[in-house]
């Protein structure tokens, strides 16, 4: 891909990017978002046409102009949010389009099923092709798309974000079948927000900046801290912030008493110190999302008690939760923490309208106010509180459902991911916005799939193995390999 | 704020030139006929009944619901006011109070029954208003046995035919304003300001723009959208009456084809079919625009099989122009 150009309304997204790819290399792509990386990869897959630029494959210029015409030249897209029909099975998902025919017209359900499990051996992976889709791991969905990919005879395979709902185990496994796809000449193009493992998989290293190519380098030669400093423009000596100590005298704001849900988890028994911020690690699906949605009753809990600063909350639902004091940041913002086709405004007030309701009317200038000094406090980058949540990028977003949660009188903060899929700039403020919590004496529970982010960003740590606490590590005692061997069950 | 202002004041204005134009080659058309102040009070009389169904209609669809059933509570409801007011042993004004209550309290009733499985089960509320659809009129059939049942009270006359203000408007060469007009009037003015300004109306968007969310924000998404089947029932209730009004009795197949009417001013106002987005007035609108299309089509002696025809591509096209617009403005 050479020049690439392409401009969105007000936006120059990308600013003649140059980009290539070799046989059988995993090229790393980075930079913040809004860098151009997801723009750059759509154009390649034929998704949005560049505005000008060429693009060459095996030396000879193409157009794309459609996903047909991407896949035909051998390149597969995987996107993070996955393009599996839910219902349909491991099967149906991977042939879909591509369906082997019997007699002119019928659907040739065991050849299908012969072709599938040929590809799959091949990759040296098992699928269950018994469940429709939904019902399968982050994992075994990722499995489902890179099969996808192979059997439409993909030769360039792009992958953005492959490991952002991954635990440790997984990924493994995923870079292994990566470096045996390398070795039979398919390449890779790996757009990753978790530098840590970019030299793990990468060849090469590209990184992109407000739209350009800022360096392209083999992956040895450009260390993690340099990459930063590329992406930002400038070095971030310190990822995370100094967390204020937590007072001896300081009372116990959150109190989970044997607490179980349906959900799966079941006798959970901790306690969380006003200006103490608790970490809950483990691998997805142990658990550690439905522990902080029993406590803020996102599902009701059918065991256990929750006090808020002494004072026994009767968990019924959000709404009750939300009354004693508990805020639940959401690990999914699209799908649970914001109505995105609302505006900046209508998101921010809609956990508290009442505070903002005058004799049955709701009180706009009220509304704007505070939006407007949220804005400022958070710096929402955002024309206006009118603005329309969909259209901003996702660090602000972020921002837009903490704001929600900061307008009201919540003591306890249960952040899920709170950093899932935004840039280094934002993770920085959403994690200074945390020790201000701290400060002012809230009790913050963090789940995190990150081990830096909970090392770093935690007083102490819960490990999380099959919806039970697994083992407790203050700060000072805990290490990524302590964590990863109790939440793999390697140790107790 | 002023980008906003200057987005809706484009629209607007898009919009009513559009329409002035449109009226005014119908006009020529129509050889002068239709922009007659009688012609364009009936115009404004026959919507009525839509207009207030579209209402309840449009709070249910931002929710991204939909109810099938108002067609029939037009029938069921108007049935039951009919036989209650023939059976009460008062007269006049009382009367009309006690069988509007009535009928709100069968058609509001029949909102909550359509509500609970939506809520409760989670079933979608196409089955379950299409069941009530079923139900209400057959029930409407059984008590009155398949025949209008007639008003004897005269009391309703005025409601349903009646005009305010006639003597000193015919004097500068107006029609008076009909009082179901006014009903009209009223009613929409107070759900659009309920569905803007109050948090009831928010959390309608906001359990259409994103149920789950609503839910984790606090929201009782059952209580909101339970409320709006039974605004919905409710809406029905008046439409029936002022149409039992009008004809003096309480039919049991007025309705048919009406709920599929209502829906279509909810779309061809800009509502959209999958939540999160609509207004009242824009609904008011839709209705508006499809009986001036009626009111032209008679005027113009169309046979009605046409009327259809025409119906239907303008409400295509109505959507097909929105979503374009749509599009412009998003980008």
């Amino acid at each position: 891909m050479e020049g690439i150009v392409k401009t969105f309304p007000g936006v120059r997204a990308l600013d003649g990017v140059t980009f290539e790819v070799e046989r059988g290399e995993v090229h790393a792509l980075v930079g913040e978002n809004g860098a151009g990386k997801s723009t750059l990869m759509k154009i390649l897959a034929g998704a949005e046409r560049a505005d000008s630029g060429t693009i060459a494959v095996d030396g000879k210029p193409v157009t794309i102009d459609g996903p047909r015409a991407a896949e035909n030249l051998g390149i597969g897209m995987i996107y993070q949010e996955f393009n599996l029909v839910p219902d349909l099975g491991v099967v149906e998902n991977i042939l879909l389009g591509h369906e082997p025919i019997a007699r002119g017209i019928f659907l040739d359900a065991p050849a299908a099923e012969r072709a599938v499990t040929a590809a799959l051996s091949e990759l040296g992976i098992g699928l269950p092709f018994d469940r429709p889709a939904r019902r399968l791991s982050v994992a075994q969905q990722q499995m489902t798309e890179i099969a996808k990919s192979l059997v439409r005879k993909a030769r360039l395979i792009v992958m953005d974000e492959p490991t952002a709902a991954l635990t440790e185990r997984e990924i493994e496994a995923l870079f292994a079948l990566i470096r045996k796809l390398k070795a039979q000449g398919v390449a890779f193009v790996y757009i990753s927000h978790r530098l840590e493992e970019v030299p793990r998989i990468a060849d090469r290293i590209t990184v992109l900046r407000d739209g350009r190519t800022i360096a392209t380098k083999p992956a040895p030669e450009m260390p993690q801290d340099e990459m930063i400093r590329l992406m930002v423009g400038r070095a971030l000596d310190t990822h995370f912030p100094e967390l204020p100590a937590v007072a001896l005298d300081a009372p116990v704001m959150l109190r989970v008493h044997a607490l179980s849900a349906s959900t799966g988890p079941s006798g959970i028994d901790f306690e969380v110190r006003a200006g103490e911020i608790v970490g809950l690690a483990g691998l997805v699906g142990a658990g550690r999302t439905e522990i902080v949605r029993a406590i803020a009753g996102a599902d009701i809990p059918n065991g256990g008690e929750v006090d808020v600063a002494g004072k026994r909350v009767v968990v019924r639902g959000p709404h009750s939760a939300i009354e004693a004091g508990i805020a639940l940041i959401t690990e999914d913002r699209k799908a649970q923490g914001l109505v995105l086709g609302m505006t900046v405004r209508e998101n921010v007030t809609l956990a508290h309208l009442d505070a903002y309701t005058h004799r049955f009317f709701v009180d706009r200038a009220a509304e704007t106010k505070i939006t407007t000094r949220e804005i400022d406090e958070l710096s929402i980058r955002t024309p206006s509180p009118e603005q329309i949540v969909r259209n901003l990028s996702g660090g602000n977003q972020q921002k837009v459902v903490l704001a929600k949660w900061l307008i009201g009188e919540a003591r306890v903060f249960l952040f899920d991911e709170p950093t899932r899929g935004i840039d280094i700039g934002a993770k920085a403020e959403i994690y200074g916005l945390m020790v201000e919590l701290l400060r002012h004496g809230a009790a913050i529970v963090m789940v995190s799939s990150e081990l830096p982010e909970v090392l770093g960003m935690s007083d102490r740590i819960l490990v999380i193995r099959d919806g039970r606490i697994a083992a407790e590590f203050s700060r000072s005692e805990a290490t990524p390999d302590k964590i990863i061997s109790v939440a793999t069950g390697v140790a107790a | 704020m002023a980008q906003a202002a200057r987005r809706f004041a484009i629209r607007a204005g898009v919009v009513a030139a559009l329409l002035i134009v449109v009226v005014l080659v119908i006009n020529v058309f129509s050889h002068g006929a239709f922009l007659t102040p009688e012609n364009l009070t009936n115009v404004l009389r026959q919507i009525t009944y839509n207009a207030i169904l579209a209402i309840g209609q449009t709070f249910v669809i931002i929710t991204a619901g939909i109810d099938l059933s108002v067609g029939s509570l037009i029938e069921l409801t108007g049935v039951v006011m009919a036989q209650f007011a023939n059976a009460m042993p008062f007269d006049g004004f009382p009367l009309i109070v006690a069988t509007l209550l009535v009928g709100l309290a069968v058609g509001c009733s029949a909102g909550l029954i359509n509500a609970l499985p939506v809520v409760r089960l989670n079933l979608p509320p196409f089955i379950t208003t299409l069941a009530m659809m079923l139900m209400a009129r057959g029930l409407a059939f059984k008590l009155s046995h398949g025949r209008p049942v007639g008003l004897n009270s005269t009391a309703f006359n005025n409601t349903g035919i009646g005009f305010l203000f006639e003597g000193p408007l015919r004097h500068i060469g107006l029609p008076g304003i009909p009082i179901a007009v006014l009903w009209m009037a009223v009613l929409v003015t107070i759900f659009a300001i309920v569905l803007v300004r109050t948090p009831f109306g928010r959390y309608v968007f906001a359990i259409g723009g994103n149920e789950e969310a609503a839910r984790l924000a606090g929201i009782d998404v059952r209580l909101v959208k339970t409320m709006v089947y039974v605004i919905s029932g409710g809406c029905a209730a008046i439409a029936s009456l002022l149409l039992m009004a009008r004809f003096a009795s309480g039919s049991p197949n007025t309705g048919i084809g009406s709920e599929l009417q209502s829906i279509a001013a909810v779309v061809v106002g800009g509502t959209s079919l999958m939540g999160g987005r609509g207004s009242v007035v824009a609904s008011f609108f839709g209705a508006l625009l499809i009986g001036m299309l009626n009111n032209v089509m008679n005027l113009l002696n169309i046979e009605s099989y046409t009327q259809d025809i025409v119906l239907g591509a303008v409400i295509l096209i109505a959507v097909i122009f929105d979503q374009l617009r749509r599009r412009y403005f998003t980008s």
